[in-house]
């Protein structure tokens, strides 16, 4: 099992990283989801699978008998799909700003940070507000 | 668990800026009151980072582990010496830059819930200055992320957005690695409390996977403090936003890259002190110049001081690279005077803005002749960054210099000497373009200079001169301040202080 998971998680990293390097905005959106699906496989995988071995404590003993599931990763599995959850929708909102904004979903479109204006007349230039 | 003070201390900068987060939050109809509470939680987390600072400086490291908890299985906050004055660096320089804000901030920005967000920003910070635990300070790390993030594109400009696009993906890619590599530390050792980390990799009998994972962390926190391979999402976005926004991301957010870096390579990651050397001497020498270079070619102010922010971690860099004692307390120490230089030199360039209406060096002049306070304020802030006697800068890289020199790796000490006469350089251009030759007259977007009210004349240049004054401090009371400095290095020198600090408070 450890090994497919092993090869679901590579694959998936893959992925993720093949469709950021695209570019279209969806894609990169669609390759950070994987990213994160990954990252939380990862966590899952790496610590130790376990089957059928609940971390209860039997009745009347202190300690949960011996083979048992280690349930600290799945709080932070759970945690980190939780803020991932978040990150994600907040970047779809943006990304659909960035569409709205310059119309395009051509990431190579957007180079007005990058490039620099040196004709003085088109300097951007911020506005004043009193209050 | 017995309440005590030092407890509470430690959980005061967290529970004050949530607080009045929540509050602000629920008010956030009520412009009036949200700024009135809101500046009541700003003085009192300054307050309280002061004395968490006291506290400290008196009594050694203080930990409080959640929840009553013994130590590896709860969550720890701790705070030895170089935690808490990073604590105090937020708490004054958010007291700061919060007041500049209120002459910068447009009222739709505030309704926008730019005082919430702020404060949460805070809240991260801190967090991630104090928690003793590894998946903690990936929840640190996403809660600055997520309010840096909203905070960059408060204006939803062009430019803004695009910047984000560039800090968003690149950003959330390092957290994933960072995820990730937490995620296999955890199934090898069985652990996320630091210094139970510290602990049990004392004696791990696998060095390669060791070494395989301290190179994860190394790729993210340094896409998070922006060394050099890494740093491309930095000048696409920092100057984007408002320039009260642009000051305390350049003040806090680079500087918890570089806190994290410093603290899991002086507790954690200590077995093979050869292999972390010879890959941060090489990334700190790279940062320092590329960063430098970058800046040497921009005329647009806030690109130029957002370069001078890599070029100026590769300096941070450097004193973990050396590791000695002496390189370390460098470090700390030109840690918060680049956190004074580098916000004064940014609010200067907000104040020139309001004034030329332009943040474009080509079409500015004049400066000299029509503020001659401002522009003395500049040449102790841009001396300082290019680290002349007798301003704080220099003592602080005279230290890193000379540590470099003792530990014989001359190579990163030949860079820092270099990079130290184009930072000059690059000040010197802001100088002479800004503040001395006369106005273009063949620029018609210039308009002439505006007279700002007295209220916001005064609220632009306070945090400013309380910068200047604090620079000023640090280069009379410089041999106390490294004192101190040099305590909080031999604190992460010596990680056993750490961890028993942390496992006595097992009840």
């Amino acid at each position: 099992m450890d090994i497919v998971l092993a090869f679901v998680i590579g694959i998936l990293f893959a992925c993720a990283l093949y469709l950021m390097m695209r570019r279209s905005m969806i894609k990169v959106v669609i390759g950070l989801a994987l990213l994160s699906q990954a990252a939380n496989l990862l966590i899952f995988t790496a610590a130790g699978l376990h089957r059928g071995d609940p971390p209860l404590i039997p009745e009347g003993a202190l300690v949960p008998i011996a083979p048992h599931a280690d349930p600290l990763p799945q709080a932070l599995v759970l945690t980190a799909i939780v803020i991932g959850f978040g990150v994600l929708a907040f970047t779809l909102v943006l990304f659909q700003r960035v569409y709205m904004i310059i119309g395009t979903d051509d990431l190579d479109q957007m180079r007005s940070t990058d490039t620099e204006s040196t004709d003085l007349k088109t300097l951007p230039q911020q506005e004043v507000h009193e209050h | 668990m017995n309440i005590n003070s030092a407890n509470i201390l430690l959980v005061l900068p967290i529970i004050v800026p949530l607080t009045t987060a929540s509050l602000g939050l629920l008010l956030y109809q009520y412009n009036r009151v949200q700024f009135i509470i809101t500046l009541l939680g700003m003085f009192t987390h300054f307050l309280s980072a002061i004395m968490l600072f006291a506290h400290v400086t008196q009594n050694g490291i203080i930990t409080v582990t959640m929840g009553n908890w013994p130590a590896p299985f709860g969550i720890s906050l701790v705070a030895d010496q170089f935690s808490a004055i990073m604590v105090l660096m937020v708490g004054i320089m958010g007291l700061l830059v919060f007041i500049f804000a209120l002459a910068d901030i447009t009222k739709t920005q505030i309704q926008y819930g730019f005082h919430p967000l702020y404060q949460v920003l805070l809240m991260g910070v801190c967090g991630a200055f104090l928690t003793g635990d590894l998946f903690n300070l990936y929840v640190w790390f996403e809660v600055i992320l997520i309010t840096a993030f909203v905070l960059l594109v408060l204006e939803g400009k062009r430019q803004q957005i695009e910047g984000a696009v560039k800090y968003v993906t690149l950003n959330l890619v390092a957290s994933f690695v960072f995820l990730s590599a937490i995620g296999i530390l955890y199934g090898k050792v069985g652990t996320l409390n630091l210094a139970d980390l510290a602990l049990k990799l004392e004696h791990f009998d696998e060095p390669h996977l060791i070494s395989t994972l301290s190179l994860m962390f190394i790729v993210a926190f340094g896409i998070k403090a922006g060394i050099f391979p890494l740093f491309f999402w930095l000048p696409a976005s920092y100057h984007t936003p408002r320039i009260t926004i642009t000051t305390i991301f350049s003040a806090l957010l680079t500087k918890v890259g570089v806190y994290a870096l410093i603290r899991m390579f002086t507790l954690v990651f200590t077995q093979d002190p050869a292999f972390n050397q010879q890959i941060f001497i090489l990334l700190a020498s790279l940062t320092m110049i590329t960063g430098v270079l970058g800046a040497v070619a921009q005329y647009d102010v806030r690109r130029l001081l957002s370069f001078h922010i890599i070029s100026q971690i590769g300096y941070l860099i450097m004193g973990l690279a050396i590791a000695t004692s002496l390189s370390l307390a460098a470090s700390i120490f030109f840690m918060v005077h680049v956190i004074f230089a580098k916000s004064a030199l940014f609010l200067i360039s907000g104040i020139i803005n309001r004034l030329k209406h332009t943040y474009n060096l080509k079409a500015m002049g004049d400066l000299y002749v029509t503020c001659p306070a401002l522009s003395i304020m500049f040449i102790v802030a841009a001396l300082s960054l290019a680290g002349l006697p007798p301003f704080p800068g220099f003592f602080a890289k005279f230290a890193l210099i000379r540590a470099g020199l003792e530990a014989q790796h001359s190579v990163v000490v030949i860079s820092a000497l270099c990079v130290s006469i184009l930072t000059l350089y690059s000040m010197i251009k802001i100088w002479a373009e800004a503040f001395w030759k006369t106005t273009p007259e063949n620029c018609e977007t210039v308009t002439p200079l505006k007279t700002l009210s007295i209220k916001s004349s005064f609220l632009l240049h306070m945090p400013l001169i309380s910068l200047v004054l604090l620079m000023v401090a640090m280069t009379v009371w410089a041999n106390p301040l490294f004192e101190l400095s040099r305590t909080a290095a031999e604190q992460l020198i010596n990680p056993q202080l750490y961890i028993e600090a942390v496992k006595l408070s097992t009840p």
